[in-house]
C-alpha cells in the first residue's frame, strides 16, 4: 500500500517539474501580462478609483453596454407566470433541485414583497401586497461587493456590466456570499449532477465546492438572444431586458415612463435590476 | 563517522525507494494508446482536420483549451479565428465534442496512459452524460 | 532541537498519542468531507460560514496576543516576561497554523488554494489576510527558534533578530485588523458593519490570548520543573483584566448605537443572539453564557487580592477564554448571517463530522504547542551541568 502511494507521489512530482519546465517560456510572458493587468484591474473595483481605470486601455474589451432588467410585477398574474420564467432559467443552465433549503441552489426565484424590500416596513401596507411574490435574481451591480472581496477574481465584472463567474477559478471560500447584500449567490454544497432532472447538453453543470448565480444569460446574449427568463414571459412583457447605455432601448423607455425601485439602493451598489411595483392589472 | 552504518543503510533504502518506480517498470509492455477519431460526425467530414493542424493539436491542445476558456469566460469572446482564418465557436461542449463525441476513446485513452487527471468533465457534459438525460 | 520533544514520561506520550488519535479521526472525516462536499457540515445558503471560520476568527486573536508579551519585554524592558516570552511566540505559531488549517478545511475547492497567489487580487481583504498571516507565522518561527537556540547555547540572540521583533509588533496588530476588515467592509451585514470591529477584535484578543497563556503557564508549572514566575503570570492577569473590561465596554457601545438609534437592521442580530427571533433562538443560551461568564470573570479579576490567588486566576482565565470563544467565534460569525438579506431566519448548528474535523485541527494545534513548549521547557528548566562532551551534542 505505502509503495503505491509513494510511487504516486513521485510521479506527481516528476510530472509537476516537467510541466513547469515545459510551460516556463509561455508562463513568463503570460505572467508579466497577467500580473500587470490583474493588479491594476483588481484595484479597479475599489469604487473611489473606479472612474480612473474603467476607461483606461487596460480594460480587456469595451462593449459600451450596460445590461439591465426591469421586472414589471403587475404583469405577473398567475402562479404560472412566475414558474415559466424560473423553469426556463433553471433548465437551460442545469440548475439542480436538491429539494431541501440547506443545499439549495437557485438563480432566479420568488420572494414576498416584505422580504424583497425589508426596509420598506410599514404597518399599513395591505397584507396582499406584503406577501406578493417578486422575482429576484442577481442584481448585476455597478459596484458589486462580491467582486470587491473575491480573492481570485473568480467573480468579476465584465465590460458590459454583467457580474460573471469563472467556475474554473473559484476556490469556494464563500466570501462573495457574505458580501452580497441581496442573497443572490448559491454554493454547491454537494455534487449537483444527480439532482439535475434534465440536463441541457449545450450548457455545463457546476462541480461541488463552487459558488454560482445568475449570469444574465451571457451565453445567449453573445448569440443575439434575450435571456431565457425574459423570453419565457415575452407574451405579457413581464420582464424587460436591454442596454442602459442605449437611450433608444426598451429598458430606458420603460424606466422613463414608469416609477421604478431597486433593492437596497442605500448601499451604493447600483443594482441593474429594477422593479415596477403596483397592484395587479385586471386580466 | 558517527552512526555511519545507520546513515549508509538509510541512504541505500532511500535510493532503492527513489528508483523503485523506474526499476519496477523495466521490461514491461507499455503499448502506446491508439486514439480513435471514427465518430459519425468526423466520418462525414470531407477534410478531416481539427480547428488547427494535427501536430498543433497534439502538442498544444491544453494551451488552446486554456486560452479558449479565458476568452469565452473572462473576455466574453466566443469566436476563434484559426491560423487559416476560419472561424469557430469557442465551446468545449458544443464545438470540440460535436466531432469528438467519443471521449472514452479519444481523450481518456491518452490521459490514462500518461496519468493526466483532467477536471473538465466535472462540469462539462460529455456525450455519454448527454445520452443519460 | 526537536530531539527534546522525543523524550518524555508515560503521561507525555499518552497525551501525544491521544492528540494523534483525535487528529486521525478529524482527518478521516475531512476525507469524507472532500468526497461529499461541504454539505456534510451544518452550513447552508443563508449561513454560509460556520464553525470553521468562527475558530479561524477566534484564533487570529490568540495569535495576535503574543504582542502583549513582546511590547512589555522589548519596548519597556520588563524583564519578568523574559522567561515566558517564548511561550507567547510559540502559542502564536500554533494559533496561526490552526487559522490556516481552518481556512483550508472551509474551502469548497481546496486543490485550488494556490489561486490566491496565482491571481493576486489586492482589492480582496482575504488576499491581504493570507499575506499577513503567513508573514506573522514566518516572523514568529524565526524569532522564537533563533532566540531559543541562542539561549540553549548561552549566547545573546543575534543582532538581526531585533528588527524582526520590532516589526512583529505592528504586524501582530495588523493580522487582527485585517481579519476584522474581512467582516467590517461588507455592506448589508449590519452586525459586522461597524468601525470598532478591529478594536473589538483586538480587545477580545488581548483578553483571550493572555488568558490562554496563563492557563498554559500554570499547566507547564504543574507538569514540569520549570517555573514561569509568579510575577509574570500576575502581570498577564492584569492584562487580561484590562482587556476583558475594555471588551465589555466595546460591546456595550455596539448595543447603545444599535438600540438608541433604533435602526431595525442594526438591532436584529443582537435581538436574535440574546432573545431569539420568531421562535428561533439556538444561540441564546450560548450568548448569555458568554455574557455571564465575562461578568463573573471581571468580578473575580478586578479585585487584586482575589487575582493574586493562583487558583482564582486560573478559574478566571478559563472563564474569559470560554466567554470570548463563544462571543467572537460563534456569536459574531453566525450572528452576522442571521437574519439573512431577506430578513428571514435560517439557523445553524454544526454537524458531528464538522465538530470532529474542528477538534482534529485543535488537536493539531495542541500537538504543536506541546512539542514546542516541551522543547522550550527542556532548554529553560534547570538541569544538571553536562560534561563538555555532552554539551557539544546538545
Amino acid at each position: 500500500m505505502e509503495f503505491l502511494l509513494y510511487i504516486r507521489v513521485i510521479r506527481i512530482f516528476v510530472k509537476f517539474v516537467f510541466n513547469v519546465l515545459e510551460n516556463m517560456e509561455t508562463n513568463r510572458r503570460q505572467f508579466l501580462k497577467i500580473f500587470g493587468i490583474s493588479t491594476l484591474s483588481g484595484l479597479g473595483s475599489i469604487p473611489a478609483i473606479w472612474a480612473f481605470t474603467q476607461h483606461s486601455a487596460l480594460s480587456t474589451q469595451h462593449f459600451g453596454k450596460r445590461w439591465a432588467m426591469v421586472v414589471d410585477i403587475k404583469k405577473f398574474k398567475t402562479e404560472d407566470d412566475y414558474k415559466k420564467c424560473i423553469d426556463a432559467c433553471h433548465s437551460v443552465h442545469n440548475v439542480p433541485d436538491f429539494g431541501n433549503p440547506k443545499d439549495e441552489v437557485k438563480w432566479i426565484w420568488k420572494m414576498p414583497y416584505k422580504n424583497t424590500f425589508p426596509e420598506q416596513e410599514d404597518d399599513y401596507i395591505s397584507g396582499e401586497m406584503k406577501n406578493m411574490p417578486f422575482t429576484v435574481l442577481c442584481n448585476h451591480c455597478k459596484n458589486p461587493p462580491c467582486v470587491r472581496v473575491c480573492p481570485t477574481k473568480a467573480t468579476f465584472k465584465r465590460a458590459d456590466g454583467i457580474v460573471a463567474m469563472d467556475y474554473h477559478r473559484c476556490i469556494g471560500c464563500r466570501f462573495c456570499m457574505a458580501a452580497c447584500p441581496y442573497g443572490s449567490r448559491s454554493f454547491n454544497f454537494r455534487d449537483p449532477r444527480p439532482f439535475i432532472k434534465e440536463k441541457n447538453s449545450e450548457y455545463p453543470t457546476r462541480a461541488k465546492g463552487v459558488v454560482e448565480k445568475c449570469n444574465f444569460c451571457e451565453e445567449r446574449l453573445s448569440k443575439g438572444l434575450q435571456p431565457a427568463c425574459v423570453e419565457a414571459c415575452k407574451d405579457n412583457k413581464a420582464l424587460i431586458f436591454g442596454d442602459l447605455n442605449d437611450p433608444d432601448s426598451e429598458v430606458r423607455k420603460v424606466l422613463e415612463t414608469n416609477y421604478t425601485i431597486r433593492r437596497k439602493p442605500e448601499l451604493g451598489t447600483q443594482p441593474g435590476v429594477y422593479y415596477i411595483v403596483g397592484a395587479k392589472e385586471d386580466v | 563517522m558517527y552512526n555511519g552504518s545507520k546513515i549508509i543503510a538509510g541512504l541505500i533504502i532511500f535510493v532503492a525507494l527513489a528508483t523503485f518506480p523506474f526499476l519496477y517498470n523495466i521490461g514491461k509492455v507499455n503499448a502506446k494508446p491508439e486514439l480513435k477519431i471514427d465518430t459519425p460526425v468526423i466520418e462525414q467530414l470531407k477534410e478531416k482536420e481539427c480547428v488547427e493542424s494535427e501536430e498543433f493539436m497534439k502538442a498544444k491542445h491544453m494551451q488552446l483549451l486554456n486560452r479558449w476558456r479565458d476568452m469565452a469566460v473572462r473576455d466574453g469572446e466566443r469566436v476563434y479565428v484559426n491560423s487559416k482564418g476560419e472561424k469557430y465557436e469557442i465551446s468545449l461542449q458544443n464545438t470540440c465534442l460535436k466531432c469528438h463525441s467519443n471521449k472514452k476513446e479519444f481523450c481518456d485513452k491518452c490521459h490514462n496512459y500518461m496519468s493526466v487527471k483532467t477536471h473538465c468533465w466535472d462540469c462539462h457534459l460529455t456525450s455519454e452524460e448527454k445520452q443519460k438525460t | 532541537m526537536f530531539e527534546k520533544a522525543l523524550t518524555g514520561d508515560k503521561r507525555y506520550w499518552g497525551w501525544i498519542f491521544s492528540l494523534l488519535l483525535i487528529m486521525g479521526t478529524g482527518f478521516i472525516f475531512y476525507l469524507k468531507q472532500l468526497d461529499y462536499g461541504l454539505g456534510i457540515t451544518g452550513m447552508s445558503r443563508d449561513v454560509s460560514w460556520g464553525l470553521y471560520i468562527a475558530q479561524f476568527t477566534f484564533l487570529v486573536g490568540v495569535a495576535a496576543s503574543a504582542v502583549m508579551l513582546v511590547i512589555p519585554y522589548y519596548l519597556h524592558d520588563y524583564k519578568k516576561f523574559g522567561k515566558i516570552i517564548i511561550f507567547g511566540e510559540f502559542l502564536a505559531i500554533s494559533a496561526v497554523i490552526m487559522c490556516l488549517m481552518f481556512v483550508f478545511v472551509d474551502m469548497g475547492q481546496p486543490m485550488r488554494a494556490m489561486n490566491i497567489i496565482l491571481y493576486p487580487t489586492p482589492n480582496s481583504i482575504m488576499f491581504w489576510d493570507m499575506l499577513v498571516l503567513n508573514g506573522y507565522l514566518l516572523l514568529n518561527l524565526t524569532i522564537g527558534w533563533t532566540t531559543l537556540n541562542a539561549e540553549r547555547n548561552d549566547m545573546p540572540p543575534p543582532d538581526w533578530v531585533k528588527p524582526l521583533i520590532y516589526v512583529s509588533i505592528p504586524w501582530a496588530i495588523s493580522i487582527h485588523t485585517v481579519t476584522a476588515f474581512l467582516y467590517a467592509g461588507l455592506p448589508g451585514r449590519h452586525l459586522w458593519l461597524t468601525a470598532i470591529m478591529a478594536p473589538r477584535f483586538l480587545s477580545s484578543a488581548f483578553a483571550s490570548g493572555p488568558a490562554l497563556l496563563i492557563i498554559l503557564c500554570l499547566i507547564v508549572k504543574r507538569v514540569s520543573n520549570f517555573d514561569p514566575g509568579k510575577e509574570a503570570i500576575q502581570t498577564l492577569g492584569k492584562i487580561v483584566t484590562y482587556a476583558v473590561i475594555i471588551n465589555l465596554f466595546f460591546f456595550l457601545l455596539e448595543i447603545f448605537t444599535a438600540f438608541y438609534s433604533n435602526i431595525p437592521g442594526h438591532m436584529h442580530p443582537f435581538k436574535y443572539l440574546f432573545f431569539g427571533t420568531e421562535g428561533h433562538g439556538k444561540l441564546v443560551p450560548w450568548m448569555w453564557t458568554a455574557f455571564i461568564l465575562s461578568i463573573m470573570a471581571i468580578a473575580l479579576l478586578i479585585n487584586p487580592n482575589m487575582r493574586k490567588r493562583e487558583n482564582i486566576l486560573m478559574v478566571s482565565a478559563v472563564l474569559v477564554f470560554i466567554s470570548t470563544w463563544i462571543d467572537k467565534g460563534m456569536g459574531l460569525v453566525i450572528g452576522g448571517f442571521i437574519p439573512n438579506p431577506f430578513e428571514e431566519i435560517t439557523e445553524y448548528s454544526p454537524t458531528i463530522p464538522e465538530i470532529l474535523i474542528t477538534l482534529g485541527v485543535w488537536a493539531t494545534g495542541l500537538l504543536i504547542i506541546t512539542v514546542l513548549y516541551k522543547i522550550a521547557v527542556s532548554i529553560k528548566a534547570p538541569h544538571p551541568p553536562l560534561s563538555p562532551q555532552g554539551r557539544g551534542l546538545r
